[in-house]
């Protein structure tokens, strides 16, 4: 069709690119702005850009955001260093709970303390495969990370570390788009996918992140590490269950740890039985630290596979509250 | 000659225009053409008004069928703000599902704009100027939807804010957020830039024509545009600045989204090349998708002078040049991995090329790369329906890989226990059917309002084809420039 055209077309655009000097112009147009231009622009668009630095903190102030970080001060010890927070789990005396013919006594105790919603168990009991098809249980809180990918990637905050080693959330910032729980390598992330199926006395505790109480729907819970119960010297729930006493909790910046029956030098007692911490290459620096094990010590035979599974306890719940599973 | 065009009327702008004494109040190579001539170039301006001036019973019925869908996304949509992400099928394990895999969608077809335009201008490729208008179009329209997916998958989407308010650029998300708005309004100015001589061309044309809110929204828009030589000269450097700054940010956004998933310790997604091969998929299914709404458009709209087959076999060679992209891609991705084949791994390459994931994974590689290829480069399919059919293998393969890296990443698992299964509820599907269905109701509606062709670009090129020794075929690359084309 383009060769078909009336001669007085063609002419007619021949003519109008004759009468206007606007393609002389345009063929300019790429070339219309000189280094000069370009670097006043680029100054101006710096100029516009400076107040994007000082919104965060105006629109803040006006919203009346606080900043959550541990309420709390930090624990000390009696000279005034801040205390290193840490979990050191015997797996030699784990059986699981067998033993007890009940299901493992520190993820109960846990659901108790924190109101936990089902089906969240913020330490879990997971029973991993040894060499030679025996099993050996393998109690999992939050590891508390000092390179936490969970808190690296929260896009405001709502996660954080805190001075003693700890990683909390603030469920009253989070904003549920669960790239934390992508991120944790433990699988130690739980969300609240409807209503929490929790007792209602619950909804009358004050909050605080370090007892995430109440939950809240659509934000992340997790393993506290009880920071707020070790500050006026109680041991967390998971520590006071355990029936074999299994479990350590104490401050490597004091070197010390306790299962509630008797104290340990952290460091000696680390090294001596060659203590590991949960996937140590990807360089987490977790807070959780293991001594290999199958139950021995509380006399369980490594090929007794399988724990009873976990309950909550809460017959009583929320108006509407349903549960979920993982 | 001063004229202030605020204030006035239509019919003044339009008797203006009829006059046509000087070349300065036209509206580019258009102006100054009586009715009567039907040459190319008013054959050009009444395609480019037909969609706005006429509306058929299909229009509306079509439109109608789309606000149902949403309006039952929204419905479903409702009853998650109401009961919480309890509604959907994800859970703990696998986290993310068919929200997020929309989202990287919508942000991989937003990549259609900036191919075409950018860098087809860049590279002054001049087959580009009937379709420009429309890929720029998608870009806009795909980061808006893809965004809003981001806001549904929130578990708190009223503290939408806090990113804002407490937003830390540590974070991958907010990356994210700062690329794709950056990349929204460039995507708005660069559309919006050469849209300036059509808004005024439409202004000038239709005045009296349709509603008079119209002819005031286009001569708002038109920012008292009269073709002047000062400025066709600032709409050229706007142009230039635009299109050479999108390019980087267009790469930006989708290796960011990329690293939504890298910037974690999950096996599968842990991944050097995800961000370039992110950036591919995105690309692929962007000219995908501008096949597909070019094809429908060209046929709903009649525009088979300006889109011609050769429009399609040329972006179907990109589309084939991609799919051998894609293809090394995988053999890159999957054979470093694969030939160590790590812990998880190996869960990993059963789940995908084995067992419950082996589906999605060979349809996408068979069906959506190897295909879609054979389909182009075969002379025999090698025309406008054979790219079509390719465009839609390859848009539902790269949904569907979309789909697996975000499930299968997800369902590695990382402790000693059962791999988690998820399945998309009522809920998720009826909120992407929303999405999909927003996409196309705006598309639709841009399509009547706006000129769906770059008419000013177009008229260039037929003025210059004019002079050109073979007529009927594109300049080819190496062909001078015609005058005016530089800045563009």
């Amino acid at each position: 069709m383009k060769g078909r055209h009336p001669n007085e077309d063609t002419k007619r655009s021949r003519d109008m690119t004759e009468e206007r000097p606007v393609p002389e112009g345009r063929e300019l147009a790429g070339h219309g702005i000189g280094r000069r231009g370009v670097l006043r622009l680029l100054g101006l668009g710096a100029i516009g850009a400076a107040p994007l630095a000082v919104m965060p903190p105006i629109l803040r102030t006006a919203l009346g955001g606080k900043e959550v970080r541990s309420p709390e001060k930090a624990a000390r010890t009696k000279d005034g260093r801040i205390r290193q927070w840490t979990m050191i789990i015997d797996l030699r005396y784990c059986d699981g709970c067998q033993s007890q013919e009940a299901p493992p006594r520190c993820t109960a105790a846990c659901i108790e303390g924190h109101f936990a919603p089902e089906p969240m168990e913020w330490i879990e009991v997971f029973e991993g495969e040894l060499p030679g098809g025996g099993t050996q249980f393998i109690p999992t809180p939050c590891q508390q990370c000092q390179n936490p990918p969970c808190v690296n990637v929260c896009p405001v905050a709502a996660t954080f570390s805190t001075p003693e080693g700890t990683v909390l959330i603030d469920q009253n910032r989070c904003i549920g788009c669960r790239i934390c729980m992508a991120a944790c390598p433990y699988d130690r992330r739980f969300f609240n996918w409807g209503k929490a199926p929790i007792p209602p006395e619950s909804l009358l505790i004050d909050y605080s992140a370090e007892h995430q109480v109440p939950a809240k729907r659509g934000t992340v819970m997790k393993c506290d590490f009880c920071p707020d119960m070790a500050r006026t010297g109680t041991l967390p729930y998971c520590v006071q269950a355990c029936p074999q006493d299994a479990i350590y909790y104490g401050d490597l910046e004091e070197d010390i740890a306790t299962n509630g029956k008797g104290l340990v030098a952290a460091s000696r007692f680390l090294t001596e039985n060659q203590a590991y911490r949960l996937k140590e290459d990807f360089g987490t620096k977790p807070r959780v630290y293991y001594i290999a094990g199958h139950g021995e010590a509380a006399g369980r035979d490594p090929y007794t596979k399988d724990r009873l599974p976990t309950t909550w306890p809460w017959t009583e719940r929320v108006k509407g509250a349903k549960t979920w599973s993982r | 000659m001063a004229l202030d065009r605020t204030g006035k009327g239509g019919e003044d702008v339009e008797s203006l225009g009829r006059a046509g004494g000087s070349p300065l109040e036209g509206t580019g190579p258009l102006e100054g053409r009586g009715p009567a001539a039907e040459g190319p170039l008013s054959r050009l301006e009444r395609a480019a008004l037909a969609p706005v001036t006429g509306t058929s019973r299909w229009y509306y019925l079509w439109v109608a069928f789309l606000l149902m869908v949403i309006a039952w996304g929204v419905y479903a949509y409702s009853r998650q703000l109401q009961d919480g992400l309890i509604v959907t099928g994800m859970r703990d394990r696998i986290s993310w599902g068919l929200y997020i895999t929309t989202f990287v969608f919508f942000i991989g077809i937003s990549h259609a704009g900036t191919l075409i335009s950018a860098i087809l201008r860049v590279s002054q490729a001049r087959w580009r100027t009937p379709i420009t208008r429309m890929a720029e179009f998608i870009t806009v329209v795909a980061l808006a939807c893809g965004a809003l997916f981001v806001i549904i998958d929130l578990g708190r989407p009223d503290r939408v804010l806090n990113v804002v308010v407490y937003g830390r650029w540590q974070s991958p998300i907010i990356w994210d957020v700062l690329a794709i708005t950056t990349y929204l309004t460039a995507s708005i100015a660069y559309l919006f830039l050469p849209m300036i001589p059509d808004l005024a061309l439409f202004r000038d044309r239709l005045a009296g024509r349709v509603s008079r809110w119209r002819i005031s929204l286009y001569d708002l828009l038109s920012v008292r545009w009269r073709g002047t030589p000062s400025q066709w000269r600032s709409m050229g450097a706007a142009i230039t600045t635009a299109m050479i700054l999108i390019i980087p940010i267009a790469v930006s956004v989708h290796t960011v989204v990329s690293w939504i998933f890298a910037m974690t310790l999950r096996v599968p997604w842990n991944s050097t090349i995800f961000g370039a091969f992110f950036v591919a998929g995105a690309i692929f299914s962007g000219v995908a998708t501008l096949i597909i709404v070019m094809a429908i458009l060209r046929k709903v709209y009649h525009l088979e002078e300006y889109i011609t087959e050769k429009h399609f076999v040329y972006l179907g060679y990109l589309l084939a040049a991609f799919t051998l992209i894609m293809l090394y891609g995988n053999i890159s991705e999957f054979l470093t991995a694969g030939y160590k084949l790590e812990e998880g791994e190996e869960f990993h390459f059963r789940q995908l090329f084995l067992e419950s994931y082996a589906g999605f994974y060979w349809f996408y590689a068979l069906g959506g790369l190897v295909l879609p290829g054979v389909l182009i480069l075969m002379p025999w399919t090698r025309n406008i329906w054979g790219v079509v059919a390719a465009a839609v293998l390859v848009d539902l393969a790269m949904w569907v890989e979309r789909y697996f890296i975000v499930i299968t990443g997800l369902r590695v698992p990382l402790m000693p226990y059962e791999p988690a299964s998820y399945s998309p509820t009522w809920v998720e599907w009826s909120v992407m059917a929303a999405g999909f269905a927003l996409f196309a109701l705006l598309i639709t509606l841009f399509v009547k309002v706006f000129p769906i062709i770059a008419v000013w670009e177009v008229a260039e090129d037929l003025e210059s084809a004019e002079f050109a020794p073979a007529a009927g075929r594109l300049p080819s690359g190496a062909a001078p420039e015609p005058a005016g084309g530089a800045g563009r």
